[in-house]
């Protein structure tokens, strides 16, 4: 057996500002070569672990560490971030945020810079961790502006490759890319390590996304604790994933619901491995037949209309070319489509923020086009992704109440509307307390509470779920979920294709400024071709339908999604 | 975004100013600019001026995209030349030791011939610097500031963090622009309907949401930074450093000259002043 390039032993570590350890006896042995998936829910210590590798702990994050955590056989507080830097080369969550430089080849260059190599040496080492990575040489002199998510993720990679390091570390790589662009990193990771032979590992959870390439390990954390440590397949057969509150490849879940034992003879590892029996496939045929889909509410009355909209930034390339469509009262309508298809831009033309060049907004028939923000804002709110960008007060009642307040609403009135909507959003017993002592999710519900007070009937949210783990992501779910059952009317915009499944029926889908298709969730993710063009990814349902002979894959995924509704 | 460009922007051309290092260019305007401020020699101060002429058509600057830089600077130059004569209307007589009255205007403000020449070497001077400032924002690429910085003996790290400015400040421009419209969305009014300070207030709305995202942002990217080793070593090299050409030493010396001559001309002067009246 080879020496492990990670060790832990007995590892603990508590930051210095807080009561309790964020990490909690760690025996972790990671070997060369290997490709490991470090999983967990927010604050189960995936992070904390990650920082304990490059050495941002204990050198720039203070706290108490008892134990061993060898890495390449040293240990890490008697080294350096530096010293630790040429090992482990750590590729951070957000992409934009690392971006330091002001094109792609000062970025790449970066680390080379600092290491004082001269330009003869650097030039050609850029240019070739630039191939590797895929961006080539075209886009070198490009600046960060230009450049798309997933071309910023190559950039940042090919940062790190640049200099030969033995581990790579890849710090939830997924969270800002939409799902097309998050299936090419997951490849690119997996052909980096093939060529660089290093040892890979990956801190994320979104579980099904990154089990699209072959994973030797998974490790899932909890509350500080390393909770298992076992190949895909014997984690996949176990119902760990939900007992931790971390979400199961979709697949994954229909089978179990389907009643099947899942066992490492089912190859459940992967969608495309997976093996399963005639015995099987007629179980989760039988499942999906088992219930008849409730046919659809017809929705009550149209609330939004847009009407032929166009709009340009600088005369000009469109931004918003020839777009329509309508909304009905209570419902909930995802905005999907790649960066820069005209989700926002369609968002900030709704609320006012910018006036199109033709067409209308119609709501309730009556004509808003050239209605002021202010006015627009009775009926319709605007929740913004970051709840840290909206929030400007310090105290949570008068945040809430800001906007009653600018329109001059008498003080009682704004008490009683702040106490009504504060209890709406399950925060009534924080009404005294400071925002800055609330979790981000909290957070977020204070932004969507200073929205909902103004009585909008339309709230338009988004990325409402953006950076945040399953069970977060279901809590803010499920409460705009309450919202809409109170009579709002929701619109996201969003990436996130699991999100859109299991929440909104409906899906705009946007490509290049023109809404290419108005449609199901379901079926959108059913259509592989409709998918692909929108950046998403096709549901591992539909595969899992296919294999199993059903032919309406996406009622089949409607039944799942009932189904979970139901649970 | 490119309707955000500034005025001063970076134009890429290939002309022989376009070829010379950020160093050099930052050297030979530190450089000038010292020789205009320490002499009042109008032959000296008409040479510059000149040869920033020159150097500005060489380069091939737009002259249509300074228009406004050039009108703003000419404002702020007839604003110094009344103050100036406001305050001390006799200096030019006071320097040159004669006196020719020209003008009575009221009281004790008349137009002497001295006031005049003196008011005008001033006005060389602004004249013969600006251009050359202007020249170097145009004609070096922004990548190669925090470069050229460094060169001339800026530790790396105050130099970097003008890249890093440069790579920023539209980032966050952008992000006060999409949270003033949320802002606005929840009635904060910035229009000029209101009072100021209720505009002011608005704006403080905006600020500090801005201001705590950004710093989340600073943790992040000093993180990154880190774990590339920025801050390792004394020194570092550069990506988009030119190496120096025998032109760029040709410039140099040059303009080391020119301090030479503004220091020679003292001595024939018989001081800083170069007197026409006696």
């Amino acid at each position: 057996m080879p020496e492990p390039v990670i060790l832990f032993q007995n590892f603990s570590f508590q930051y210095h500002a807080q009561a309790e350890p964020s990490l909690v006896d760690i025996n972790l042995a990671i070997y060369p070569g290997e490709k490991v998936l470090i999983a967990g829910p927010s604050g189960s210590g995936k992070s904390t672990l990650a920082n304990c590798l490059n050495g941002l702990i204990p050198f720039n994050y203070k706290g108490e560490i008892t134990g061993t955590c060898k890495v390449a056989g040293v240990e890490t507080k008697e080294q350096s971030v530096f010293e630790l830097s040429k090992i482990v080369g750590t590729v951070l969550q957000d992409t934009d945020g690392q971006f330091v430089g002001l094109t792609a080849g000062e970025d790449i260059a970066f680390s080379l810079e600092n290491n004082c190599v001269s330009q003869d040496e650097m030039f050609p080492l850029v240019l070739h961790a630039a191939n590797k990575t895929g961006l080539g040489d075209a886009f070198l002199k490009a600046s960060p502006f230009d450049l798309s998510g997933g071309q910023k993720q190559r950039v940042s990679m090919a940062g790190i490759i640049v200099e030969p390091v033995q581990i790579l570390l890849f710090d939830e790589p997924l969270a800002s890319l939409d799902p097309a662009t998050g299936k090419h990193a997951i490849d690119l990771i997996d052909n980096l390590k093939d060529e660089t032979n290093t040892t890979v590992i990956i801190i994320e959870h979104r579980i099904e996304d990154v089990l699209y390439r072959n994973v030797d390990r998974i490790i899932v954390m909890g509350e500080g604790q390393i909770l298992a440590d076992m190949s895909p397949e014997t984690l996949l057969c176990s119902d760990l994933l939900q007992e931790t509150g971390l979400r199961e490849p979709l697949y994954i879940s229909a089978i179990k619901y389907a009643g099947i034992q899942l066992d490492a003879s089912h190859r459940p590892e992967r969608i495309d491995t997976l093996t399963l029996t005639d015995s099987d496939r007629a179980a989760i045929k039988h499942w999906y037949q088992e219930y008849a889909i409730s046919p659809r509410k017809e929705p009550a009355k149209e609330l939004l209309r847009v009407e032929g909209l166009h709009f340009s930034y600088n005369e000009g390339k469109s931004v918003i070319e020839d777009v329509g469509f309508a909304i009905t009262s209570g419902e909930m309508t995802a905005i999907v489509g790649t960066n820069g298809a005209g989700k926002s831009t369609l968002a900030k033309l709704i609320c006012g923020f910018e006036t199109p060049d033709s067409g209308r907004v119609l709501l309730k028939d009556k004509d808003i086009t050239t209605e002021s923000i202010a006015n627009r804002a009775k009926y319709i709110g605007y929740v913004m992704q970051n709840p840290n960008q909206m929030i400007c007060k310090p105290l949570i009642f008068d945040e809430v109440a800001f906007g009653l307040r600018n329109q001059g609403v008498s003080e009682a009135e704004v008490e009683k509307r702040v106490y009504a909507t504060l209890e709406i959003c399950g925060l009534y017993q924080f009404r005294k307390w400071p925002v800055s002592a609330l979790s981000y999710g909290q957070k977020k519900r204070v932004t969507i509470a200073s929205v909902l007070v103004m009585e909008p009937e339309i709230i338009i949210l988004d990325e409402p779920t953006a950076g945040q783990d399953y069970r977060h992501y279901t809590e803010i779910m499920e409460f705009l979920r309450e919202l809409q059952g109170r009579g709002v009317t929701i619109l996201l915009i969003t990436h996130d294709m699991h999100l859109m499944l299991e929440y909104a029926p409906r899906a705009l889908v946007f490509s290049a400024g023109q809404l290419l298709a108005d449609m199901s969730s379901a079926a959108l993710l059913c259509n592989p071709e409709l998918s692909a063009k929108s950046s998403l990814k096709e549901t591992s349902l539909f595969y899992l339908a296919t294999q199993c002979g059903i032919n309406d894959p996406a009622a089949f995924t409607t039944r799942f999604i009932n189904y979970e509704g139901r649970a | 975004m490119s309707k955000n460009k500034t005025q001063l922007s970076y134009v890429d051309k290939n002309t022989p100013i376009h070829r010379l290092s950020g160093a050099t260019k930052l050297l030979m305007v530190l450089l000038i600019s010292f020789a205009a401020m320490i002499t009042f020699d109008t032959r000296l101060l008409i040479f510059i001026v000149l040869l920033s002429c020159v150097m500005f058509a060489i380069a091939r600057v737009p002259w249509r995209s300074m228009k406004l830089i050039i009108v703003f600077i000419g404002v702020v130059m007839l604003i110094n030349i009344l103050i100036t004569y406001f305050f001390a209307p006799e200096e030019g007589v006071r320097i040159y030791g004669t006196r020719t009255v020209y003008v009575h205007f009221f009281g004790r403000y008349y137009l002497t011939r001295e006031q005049l020449f003196y008011q005008a070497n001033q006005t060389l001077k602004y004249i013969a610097i600006l251009p050359l400032a202007l020249i170097f924002f145009v004609t070096t690429e922004p990548s190669e500031f925090a470069a050229s910085l460094n060169s001339i003996g800026v530790n790396y790290k105050i130099a970097y963090s003008v890249t890093l400015a440069l790579r920023y400040i539209p980032a966050v421009q952008r992000e006060y622009q999409e949270i003033s419209q949320a802002q606005q969305a929840r009635g904060v009014d910035l229009s000029r309907n209101v009072k100021l300070t209720t505009r002011i207030k608005g704006v403080l709305t905006i600020l500090f949401p801005l201001i705590i995202t950004s710093i989340d942002k600073i943790e992040r990217i000093a993180n990154a930074m880190e774990l590339r080793s920025f801050g390792k070593n004394k020194n570092r090299t550069w990506y988009k450093r030119k190496s120096f050409n025998p032109m760029d030493y040709v410039v140099i010396i040059f303009s080391a000259l020119l301090i030479g001559a503004a220091i020679a001309l003292f001595f024939v002067n018989e001081g800083r002043f170069y007197n026409p009246f006696i």
